[in-house]
């Protein structure tokens, strides 16, 4: 079965507050999707990250083995950033993209949907 | 084909799967070797032989090894009924034509898949350059498999989001034929016949949608005036020349039937291919070019240019234009249209305005720019005729 990895995009203060034109309730929403798409047996796992202000950038210059650079960030210049991801099995994209269009991310912000690599 | 298999094999998801293997064999296979004579017969020997493998894999013996030597020689419930291969064909267009490709993508690997139609050509259907529409190919098959992109004509109430692009497919493939970019031959009828197939299959299947009923209409309108298009010599004959005696009036009348069933099923908002037939219809309905009804296509076109603003519907509205109000007005709307500079239709548009406003040195410049756009060679032909009738004015 192929598994796909739902990426959500959305504004940088999706978790804490919704946009003033949602009267919905995000948490509700969410719990409700954890809920239908576990008991499809779709949901393999997934996550919400914390906001970008905590993220922290590692690059290794000079190759293999070398400096090892940290920075602050990225802060996304962008307004949708990326917030949490659920991987999901799902037997086609039809199907992906059917659970995907479930998650409240994919009407706060958007959904990416990416196919896992099989290596065979 | 899944039902046939089914019999065979007694196991509807083996079945699938095999059927699902083959096609996904054919979308990178039929690319590089070429579409197979017989589309369908090919998929269902292919599919025959994936679950063959698959039985032998699974080890199973005695009356499943029967089942299997049915399938791979073909005996058994063969021949397929006709139904059971039109829907895999069906199939396959949808999942070329899947949203989840970008749109050109879905016209080319249809094209290429279905059509055989060579990179080159689909290029230059869609005047950008072979390397970018080769690229565009690759990807498209790259991410049917990678993605997983399935194998099944979609639900109804997908349609709205997934037709569009299968008419347009069918569509192109018309015209790919009918105007042929490549090639001596500017009527290809294999590639008409098989679009006009599509089109009925499409009518036949989708009955409720308009647009099908519309662009099936057009299709046949046009394909009607086939045998006027060309001359003894093989040459090309303009419409306003065309001998309409020529025409088939079968295939208007059919063509007709079909406008009418594509508006009432409009809802008062027809869609591009509705309004194209009708267009097609006016003309195949006027008994000469001078005597047709120009006032009511410049009102469709109008219409037209509201639903499907295109560079070439922008062209053929400049065209009515100036047979309404004549050549000046005609040829200010055509220079308006600057993207199309490397259209050849877009030069030789110019040119046959400029000749009747008696600037014939214009003209000839305008019939060596469209020569230079490297047309068909019927169509190169016609316009170097052109070309030598305003050069010796």
């Amino acid at each position: 079965m192929p598994q796909y990895l739902a990426l959500i995009y959305g504004p940088a203060d999706q978790q804490a507050v919704a946009p003033e034109d949602y009267d919905g309730d995000v948490m509700a929403d969410y719990m409700a999707f954890g809920e239908a798409a576990g008991a499809a047996g779709v949901v393999v796992g997934g996550n919400a990250l914390q906001s970008t202000d905590t993220a922290t950038t590692v690059s290794v210059l000079g190759g293999k083995g070398g400096e090892i650079v940290t920075t602050d960030g990225p802060f996304a210049e962008t307004k949708e950033v990326l917030g949490g991801y659920y991987l999901l099995d799902c037997a086609n994209l039809d199907k992906a993209i059917a659970w995907a269009a479930q998650i409240p991310g994919a009407w706060l912000g958007k959904i990416e949907v990416r196919p896992v690599v099989v290596f065979e | 084909m899944v039902a046939t298999l089914t019999r065979l094999v007694g196991d509807l998801e083996a079945a699938q799967d095999a059927v699902q293997e083959a096609a996904l064999t054919a979308l990178e296979r039929w690319p590089v070797d070429g579409v197979p004579r017989n589309p369908a017969a090919w998929l269902t020997t292919a599919a025959r032989h994936k679950a063959l493998d698959r039985i032998r894999r699974e080890g199973h013996r005695g009356e499943k090894e029967d089942r299997a030597m049915q399938l791979l020689e073909g005996t058994g419930d063969d021949p397929l009924p006709e139904s059971v291969v039109r829907d895999d064909l069906l199939r396959l267009i949808f999942t070329c034509c899947h949203p989840a490709l970008a749109p050109e993508a879905r016209i080319a690997l249809s094209l290429r898949t279905l059509g055989g139609l060579t990179t080159a050509e689909i290029a230059r259907a869609f005047l950008v350059p072979e390397p970018t529409m080769a690229q565009r190919l690759v990807r498209a098959r790259r991410k049917i498999s990678g993605a997983a992109i399935p194998y099944r004509v979609p639900a109804d109430h997908e349609l709205p989001e997934r037709l569009p692009a299968v008419l347009a497919v069918v569509y192109l493939v018309f015209t790919e034929g009918h105007t042929a970019t490549s090639g001596d031959a500017l009527v290809r009828v294999d590639l008409c016949d098989e679009a006009v197939r599509l089109a009925r299959l499409l009518a036949e299947l989708l009955p409720d949608e308009s647009e099908v009923h519309g662009l099936l209409a057009l299709l046949l309108v046009t394909d009607a005036r086939r045998a006027a298009r060309l001359d003894s010599g093989g040459d090309l004959v303009l419409l306003a020349d065309q001998d309409r005696a020529a025409w088939d009036r079968t295939l208007i009348d059919e063509g007709h039937e079909h406008i009418e069933t594509a508006l009432r099923r409009a809802g008062g908002q027809p869609g591009p291919y509705a309004l194209q037939g009708a267009i097609a219809a006016v003309h195949a309905l006027a008994p000469s070019w001078k005597a047709t009804d120009w006032s009511q296509l410049v009102s469709l076109y109008d219409l037209l240019a509201d639903v499907h603003p295109t560079p070439v519907v922008r062209l053929n509205r400049a065209v009515a234009i100036a047979e309404r109000d004549g050549p000046a007005d005609g040829l200010a709307e055509i220079d308006a249209l600057e993207e199309l500079t490397g259209f050849h239709l877009f030069h030789a548009s110019r040119a046959e305005l400029l000749s009747r406003l008696d600037r014939p040195e214009e003209a000839a410049d305008a019939y060596r720019a469209a020569l230079d756009c490297r047309p068909s060679d019927t169509e190169r032909r016609f316009l170097e005729r052109r070309l030598a009738g305003v050069a010796r004015a």
